[in-house]
């Protein structure tokens, strides 16, 4: 069973809540597919703005755990400050960090990711780093507390897939005792498996649930093949071979010439 | 009294973080505070003064990836 900072789950796929058709949909797509952890935001409410509210209580009512994320942070001082805040209002030291340094790629500014997971940690977060494949970056972030990892395998949103499966696999073979969770860049369930036959422990989704024609049935899809990966990887896979070898026995073939 | 309120310029007259929630019609307790760069807790707003120029942010969940 998956575990998370002492806690364990039950699903193996953890759900944004972003860019749904409506928060209906949200909800029918969570409670389909069951997911472990969902994650949320903060963002400036207007002023006598109930939005906040009304989306806070959607989320309670689904009865899942929830997963703060500080997107859009740009600087440590930014990310931290954010999850101070998400704190409070959420009441969980779960916090998915991440300080963009790119704006075009969003690929995490993984040195200033390193120093505010430090100081998130040290003040009992329990911090979910979103960053790159980098194996030393990985062993910095370990370093700095993290007992969870959340590399990329592409750009978030881009739905393009696991690009550098080596480096997945590399992770997975330094790290065999701490949770790999593939965050951004998952387009089909067919990458999700992809993931999960490796031996990563979960994948975080957002965008190709909640943009797909029928939202719900893409998410009771992921799950599937969440768990089919997972059960591909606890059986053990066939390694691939460079010759053809035969499936029915040749002994006691029959001669008729 | 000018200040900045979620990037925002306003005339205020409140006196502390709680009482200038109220007066621009702020309610609930899924609201997240921070006064020039620090979060101000739920419990210190009553105590946390205003002034003049003070930036201050007043955040709220959102969806989220």
């Amino acid at each position: 069973m998956l575990k998370l900072y002492g806690k364990q789950y039950h699903s193996r796929l953890l759900l944004g809540t972003a860019q749904y058709p409506s928060p209906a949909i949200l909800a029918t797509a969570v409670e389909v597919a069951r997911p472990s952890l969902v994650t949320i935001s903060l963002r400036r409410e207007a002023a006598g703005g109930k939005s906040g509210g009304e989306f806070w209580s959607l989320i309670s009512s689904l009865g899942v755990d929830v997963l703060p994320n500080t997107a859009g942070c740009h600087t440590v001082k930014e990310a931290v400050t954010t999850a101070q805040m998400a704190r409070e209002i959420f009441a969980t030291d779960r916090i998915k960090l991440e300080v963009i340094g790119n704006a075009d790629t969003l690929q995490p500014d993984v040195f200033g990711l390193v120093e505010a997971a430090r100081v998130l940690t040290d003040e009992g977060f329990e911090v979910f780093p979103y960053t790159t494949e980098d194996l030393v970056v990985a062993e910095r972030l370990l370093d700095a507390g993290c007992q969870v990892l959340m590399p990329w395998c592409a750009p978030i949103g881009s739905a393009r897939g696991p690009l550098n499966p080596d480096a997945l696999r590399s992770l997975r073979g330094h790290f065999p005792d701490t949770p790999l969770i593939v965050d951004a860049g998952i387009g089909r369930p067919s990458h999700a498996a992809a993931v999960m036959e490796l031996g990563f422990d979960a994948v975080l989704l957002n965008t190709a649930v909640a943009k797909a024609g029928d939202p719900a049935l893409m998410a009771a899809a992921f799950a599937d093949a969440i768990g089919a990966g997972r059960a591909a990887f606890e059986a053990g896979l066939l390694e691939p071979r460079d010759m053809a070898v035969p499936s029915t026995p040749v002994f006691g073939k029959a001669v008729f010439s | 009294m000018q200040i900045t309120v979620n990037g925002e310029r306003h005339e205020v007259a409140a006196k502390t973080l709680a009482g200038l929630l109220g007066e621009l019609d702020y309610e609930g307790a899924w609201l997240a505070t921070a006064r020039n760069g620090e979060v101000v807790h739920r419990e210190a707003r009553e105590q946390c003064p205003i002034e003049d120029g003070d930036r201050i942010e007043i955040l709220s969940p959102m969806q989220g990836g």
